[in-house]
């Protein structure tokens, strides 16, 4: 068998973002642009505006064990049932062994170390007081772990850490995997729980890249001439991936087909992005799909509300999707501020349900646009409805110079 | 602290560790593990908690007197008798 012919198919979706805990409500949310973001608190810090994610943290597992484990576990445990939910699949479908679980991470165990340095504090900084959870806790594999043992998986599980590329990357490694036949079912997309540490938030601060709005549900703007930055935000989502024959085998819904993917390197800068590599990765992920950029009928853009970052990957845009006559582009952080490693899957998600549907849901808070960002077809601050969409590309950008774009089609014949 | 009150701190802590643990039907003799849903960190945690709580240092050789709710007691009453 020829596994790098496999049509791979997203065939469930669990997720959780500021303001929905399901794919259902999350699609009405965007599309009627309802930020769900808020000022929060954070020890040290102050306030910021920021995204929490409010979902039955019981609804899969005890009190018990969300006290032991982290909240990135607590929110892919959440996810990964209701993926499975959602998929109409129990998990006894596929040999527990031959299931993979592949979680982007931006970064995990800052909150947990926070969270135990603050605790010795108490203590006169005396490490015996050190929590025996510590080091199981911050183990980058720690989310999908704890995903395998609510589920009780025996197959792989690790992490995939491409900073706010991640989420994208973990759908390519499953992808990978179901190809490469090492697995029949993969559980897979990103997570974050940045929004428990002051210390993100304080080093966007420092980078000056961090928002602030008076009202927190405009803080996050890419493309307005006013955006002044990121808003961290929790979230998750968690997919089932399967082999298309295998989906059809046993009457699954079809959200989508991945067609083409790519993911590459700036290889430049620690944290400014790069019009160029951008172009490049996607350029690389049409001709994979086997796609001209008129097939794609929906770009949704990694842009933060940075004001280097959304003019960059607007230049990229640009380059190559210039001539394109049909291609609308769309931004979901406006809505749900930047969920780091659970961003690009979330984000996917968000618009997936356009197959069906054929809206484009909108950018939100743009005012002014920045003449820097403008391209032609932005679906600004009200959404679009389009006679057909067939197929979607998504970015997902990260620091230390990460790009990742996906393109997923509508399942057809 | 009195028998009584060492026997309510450890189901104290033990109720922080696991809420829905059932102490209606607990044989004070008998292993703690085997009774509720108990495991090695969850024995860690008593642990710290009786270092935060009370300063009690309990070396790592001591861990099995604390297996069940009477040995725990024994154990504890001299260490917490000025408390």
């Amino acid at each position: 068998m020829d596994y790098n012919q496999q049509r791979i198919v997203i065939t469930g979706v669990g997720l959780a973002a500021p303001g929905a805990d399901n794919l259902k409500d999350f699609r009405a949310q965007v599309l009627a642009g309802n930020s769900a973001i808020k000022e929060i608190e954070l020890r040290y810090f102050g306030s910021a505006p920021a995204g929490i994610c409010t979902f039955d943290e019981t609804r899969y597992r005890k009190k018990r064990e969300n006290k032991r484990g982290t909240r990135a576990g607590c929110l892919g445990v959440y996810c990964a049932h209701e993926a499975l939910a959602d998929a109409a699949l129990s998990i006894d479908h596929y040999e527990r062994s031959r299931i993979g679980v592949y979680v982007g991470l931006t970064e995990h165990g800052t909150v947990e170390t926070e969270n135990e340095i603050f605790n010795i504090s108490n203590y006169n900084y005396d490490v015996k007081y050190w929590s025996h959870h510590h080091n199981p806790r911050t183990v980058l594999n720690n989310p999908a772990g704890e995903i395998t043992m609510s589920l009780g998986i025996t197959g792989p599980h690790y992490a995939i850490g491409a900073a706010c590329a991640a989420g994208n990357a973990s759908l390519i490694q499953g992808v990978q995997m179901l190809r490469l036949g090492e697995v029949d079912m993969a559980l897979v997309g990103g997570i974050s729980e940045s929004t428990g540490s002051f210390g993100i938030f304080a080093s966007f601060k420092a980078q000056g890249a961090l928002a602030e709005a008076a009202d927190p549900r405009q803080a996050c703007r890419p493309f307005d001439m006013d955006r002044n930055g990121i808003v961290v935000s929790e979230g998750a989502c968690i997919y089932v991936l399967e082999r298309l024959e295998k989906a059809l085998a046993r009457g699954a819904r079809i959200y989508g087909e991945i067609a083409g993917y790519c993911i590459n390197s700036d290889a430049r800068d620690f944290v400014l992005p790069y019009d160029k590599r951008q172009a490049e990765c996607m350029e690389q992920a049409l001709k994979r799909a086997g796609m001209e950029p008129h097939h794609i009928d929906i770009i949704n853009t990694h842009a933060t509300g940075t004001r280097q970052g959304d003019i960059e990957e607007c230049k990229a845009i640009g380059q190559v999707f210039g001539t394109a006559p049909c291609t609308y582009i769309n931004n979901t952080k406006s809505i749900i501020g930047h969920a780091m490693g659970a961003a690009g899957v979330l984000e996917l998600a968000g618009n997936l349900p356009a197959f069906e549907d054929r809206w484009v849901h909108p950018t939100i808070n743009v005012s002014n646009l920045d003449p820097e960002c403008a391209l032609p077809r932005m679906v600004l601050n009200a959404p679009v409805q389009l006679p057909s969409i067939s197929a979607i590309l998504n970015n997902s950008f990260g620091m230390v110079g990460i790009n990742s774009v996906i393109i997923v089609k509508k399942y057809r014949e | 602290m009195t028998r009584d009150e060492i026997k309510d701190l450890i189901v104290e802590i033990i109720k922080d560790i696991d809420e829905d643990a059932d102490f209606h039907t607990l044989q004070s003799d008998l292993p703690l593990r085997d009774q509720l849903d108990l495991d090695s960190m969850d024995f860690l945690d008593i642990v710290m908690e009786l270092r935060k709580r009370h300063k009690l240092q309990i070396p790592e050789a001591d861990y099995p007197q604390l297996a069940s709710l009477t040995s725990c007691v024994n154990y504890l009453e001299p260490l917490l008798k000025n408390i």
